[in-house]
């Protein structure tokens, strides 16, 4: 247990949005060489308080003191003049520019010169995050973006470093040795202020930890001791039920309602993942988990699921027995098809679009009642928004809002809900509880195991291991764009699992 | 002189003001501005540099003035869309009609007055040079200016942490307020360099090209200017390898008229843009390419949220 100075000190922190009390008078202090949890649901108010120590934000009222002084932090440069160091949960990176650029972009001058791309790589590689330098970030997945953001922050030798969610993209071996590398910099002195929604792991990696409820603080529980259910009742200020995915009741499954056979596809980036021979059938009635570390053909294969990617041939995909492998998403989900992509934020919603506007997007081309000759039926569209809105327990501000002022969990159970509230008989779906809390993440995997057991056929991709082992009856899994044959849950392991995404043979 | 080295001068001397037009411009687009007024501020600086030259008797600070005259425009259309967030298409598009509008009422004084003009340089032995004497060593400055500013430039956007900082405001100014970028700040140099080199180029026109100011003698250079920064898909170097291009077949329409070739002159006075369209369907042909040489925020108004 540390017990270093106080490094950082928030006292009665306001900031309100409209209405809106994001933070609702927050005192936090962080010590120099601790671990310091910040947990909340989403839209309790984390990332407000973050960014309002990182700068990027200004407190209605409220003071922080950095070391014992007063310091006015006015902007995310300040920030680190300080020493205050920031991962993002929506990436901070220049897409494109490359691995090196954006690095050198949040170092001082003296930083960033030609041995930078030395530097880069010999930091990555000592914290076990390699990082090719050159890379464009365009071309790199999901995973990899993090650890730039994560590397970018360490090359700055912060002294105190705040991590939104850092481990929701990251394997286990990668999210372990990311708790070596912080556990390295908190015995040399550095603070970590750590948002995550994943209880045992703070449980695991953190010293101190402060509970946030609707912008206000509900608790200092101790994470060592107390149990993943405290820490979850905390936050959600109620008992969570354990989320049961699978059927468990051994019923048999249905027809095949989603096949897909001899999927090979070249990539068409230079650093996308060509797919080869893919085959894979779910049924009625079942969920289909896909693991597998980000980058391996994960957006490849959903692309060739939802149709934004054509097959070759139209045999390849067939939804309830019919061939659309040439079929567009539109065509498709008129088969009886949703898709929720892994992005939501630009892929499976336009944030400048309102809530209604959003829902029509992925509607228009088979609920009759909103699209009518092409024409829109903007009441009946309202009024499907703030039944999505009702039924997922979406917070979002008042009236008709634009997708980007919600959360980012929020905005994940709205996204989810468009597409659960049409009952589809085919889902597919992508990291379904990505940076969602744990009431709305087993609020998302209970609607998907509910709309399992209604007879539709489920394929959720997920790099959450847990989250796969929790609601797959059959569990294939995705490596270097092969996939393996799936396997019913209750006959593999975590550790068969994990050897098969290292990339092991079938 | 041949014929064939007059064909060769008179290119030089047309690439030369789409060339720094297009450098400015393309420096404004990466920082993610869009300004459509480049017409504007090329015949504004045509004239505040016609007009200094004939007040001061000198064409050097007449090319001082021209370049004064493009930035005040830009001033006025960076305040427009970066202060005020006004929209940036029509705020360049007004920007164009004021400038031709604004050019006119200055230049009616100037109208039919001889011109001073910039003289070319002459270098002995070199410029008497045959064939490439005169062409390599016996222009105007600014001709070897605008080649040495792509070079410039090209090394400032590449090479620089400014001008890293200035493709990242282009490429995501959220990220880049973020980072404690000042993306206004950026953006507003950016235009103002963009107003500069815009002014500069009308002021060739001017001072140079034909010495005598006619209203709106830039006669639509600015827009090529604007499809050679897509054409060159926002790379400096070859902005200038497009700019002589585009140069020649300016030139090509002069020539082929006076020779008397039955092609007609507007398929010829089209083919600058005919080229930027077959130049944006042979690289969008490459979707990861296409994606990643624009800038994305090109056209986008930034307000940062406090």
């Amino acid at each position: 247990m540390p017990d270093g100075n106080v490094l950082l000190e928030a006292r009665g922190i306001v900031k309100r949005f409209g209405d809106l009390a994001a933070n609702d008078d927050i005192d936090l202090s962080v010590h120099a060489g601790e671990i310091h949890a910040l947990l909340g649901e989403n839209g309790a108010g984390k990332s407000t308080l973050v960014k309002i120590l990182y700068g990027s934000l200004q407190p209605d009222a409220g003071a922080v003191s950095w070391q014992g002084r007063p310091a006015v932090v006015g902007n995310p440069a300040e920030a680190r003049a300080l020493g205050i160091g920031m991962v993002f949960q929506h990436f901070s990176l220049f897409e494109g520019l490359t691995v090196a650029e954006n690095i050198a972009l949040a170092l001082p001058p003296d930083a960033a010169g030609r041995g930078l791309a030395a530097d880069v790589r010999a930091v990555s590689e000592s914290y076990g995050l390699p990082l090719d330098p050159a890379a464009r970030v365009a071309s790199l997945p999901v995973g990899v973006r993090q650890r730039i953001e994560i590397v970018r922050c360490l090359l700055q030798r912060p002294r105190l470093l705040i991590m939104d969610e850092p481990t929701s993209v990251l394997t286990p071996q990668e999210a372990e040795r990311l708790f070596e590398t912080l556990r390295r910099l908190a015995g040399e002195g550095c603070a970590v202020l750590y948002i995550s929604h994943r209880l045992e792991e703070v449980r695991q990696l953190c010293h101190t930890a402060t509970v946030l409820r609707h912008g206000r603080v509900v608790g200092r529980p101790d994470p060592k001791t107390a149990s993943t259910a405290d820490l979850a009742r905390l936050m959600v200020g109620a008992d969570i039920e354990e989320a049961r995915g699978r059927r468990g009741d051994g019923a048999p499954a249905g027809p095949v309602r989603l096949a897909v056979r001899g999927l090979s596809q070249t990539a068409d980036t230079p650093f996308g993942v060509s797919l080869e021979d893919i085959s894979l059938e779910v049924r009625g009635g079942e969920i289909v988990g896909v693991a597998g570390v980000a980058g391996n053909g994960q957006d490849e294969l959903f692309a060739a699921l939802s149709g934004e990617t054509a097959a070759a041939e139209q045999a390849v995909v067939e939804i309830d027995g019919r061939p659309c492998g040439r079929a567009g998403p539109a065509a498709r989900r008129r088969l009886g098809a949703a898709f929720v992509p892994e992005e939501r934020m630009g892929h499976a919603a336009v944030p400048g679009m309102r809530l209604s506007e959003n829902a029509v997007l992925t509607r228009h081309g088979t609920d009759r009642d909103i699209s009518v000759g092409g024409v829109l039926r903007l009441g009946q569209a309202r009024r499907l928004a703030e039944r999505i809105v009702a039924r997922f327990d979406v917070r979002a501000p008042p009236g008709d809002p634009e997708a980007k002022a919600l959360s980012g969990g929020n905005l994940q159970k709205f996204v989810v809900g468009r597409e659960l509230d049409r009952k589809p008989g085919v889902l597919a779906v992508s990291q379904p509880t990505w940076g969602v809390d744990i009431g709305a993440a087993t609020e998302i995997r209970r609607e998907l195991a509910a709309l399992a057991r209604s007879g539709a056929a489920v394929l959720a991709i997920s790099q959450d291991l847990d989250e796969i082992l929790e609601i797959s009856d059959r569990i294939a899994v995705i490596s270097r764009g092969r996939l393996s044959s799936a396997v019913p849950a209750a006959e593999t392991t975590r550790e068969a699992i994990g050897l098969l995404m290292g990339g092991a043979a079938d | 002189m041949t014929g064939f080295e007059a064909v060769i001068l008179t290119i030089v001397t047309a690439a030369t003001p789409l060339l720094i037009a297009a450098l400015g411009e393309l420096v404004t687009e990466r920082s993610g501005v869009l300004n459509l007024g480049v017409e504007g501020m090329m015949i504004v600086g045509a004239v505040t540099g016609f007009a200094g030259a004939q007040l001061t008797g000198s064409p050097y600070l007449g090319v001082v003035a021209s370049m004064i005259g493009g930035m005040a425009l830009a001033g006025l259309f960076g305040f427009l869309v970066l202060r005020l967030a006004a929209n940036q298409v029509a705020s360049g598009l007004a920007l164009t009609l004021l400038g031709l509008g604004l050019s006119g009422m200055i230049g009616e004084a100037f109208i039919g007055q001889p011109g001073l003009k910039l003289e070319r340089i002459h270098i002995p032995f070199l410029t008497d040079l045959p064939v490439v004497g005169q062409v390599l060593f016996g222009q105007d400055p600014l001709v070897y200016a605008s080649v040495a500013l792509a070079v410039c430039v090209s090394r400032f956007l590449f090479r620089t942490r400014a001008g890293l900082a200035l493709r990242a405001v282009g490429n995501n100014h959220g990220s880049a307020h973020m980072l404690g970028v000042h993306v206004i700040r950026t953006r507003f140099l950016a235009v103002l360099f963009g107003g500069a080199c815009s002014g500069l180029a009308g002021g060739y026109l001017s001072l140079a090209y034909t010495p005598q100011w006619v209203e709106g003698m830039t006669a639509g250079r600015g827009w090529i200017a604007l499809a050679l920064v897509v054409f060159a898909s926002w790379m400096p170097l070859r902005a200038a390898v497009g700019a002589y291009l585009f140069g020649g077949a300016l030139i090509l329409q002069f020539h082929a008229q006076a020779e008397g070739i039955p092609v007609p002159p507007q398929f010829l006075s089209a083919l600058p843009y005919i080229a930027t369209v077959a130049a944006l369907v042979i690289l969008s042909r490459d979707r990861w390419r296409a994606r990643n040489d624009s800038p994305a925020c090109l056209g986008q108004v930034f307000v940062p949220d406090r």
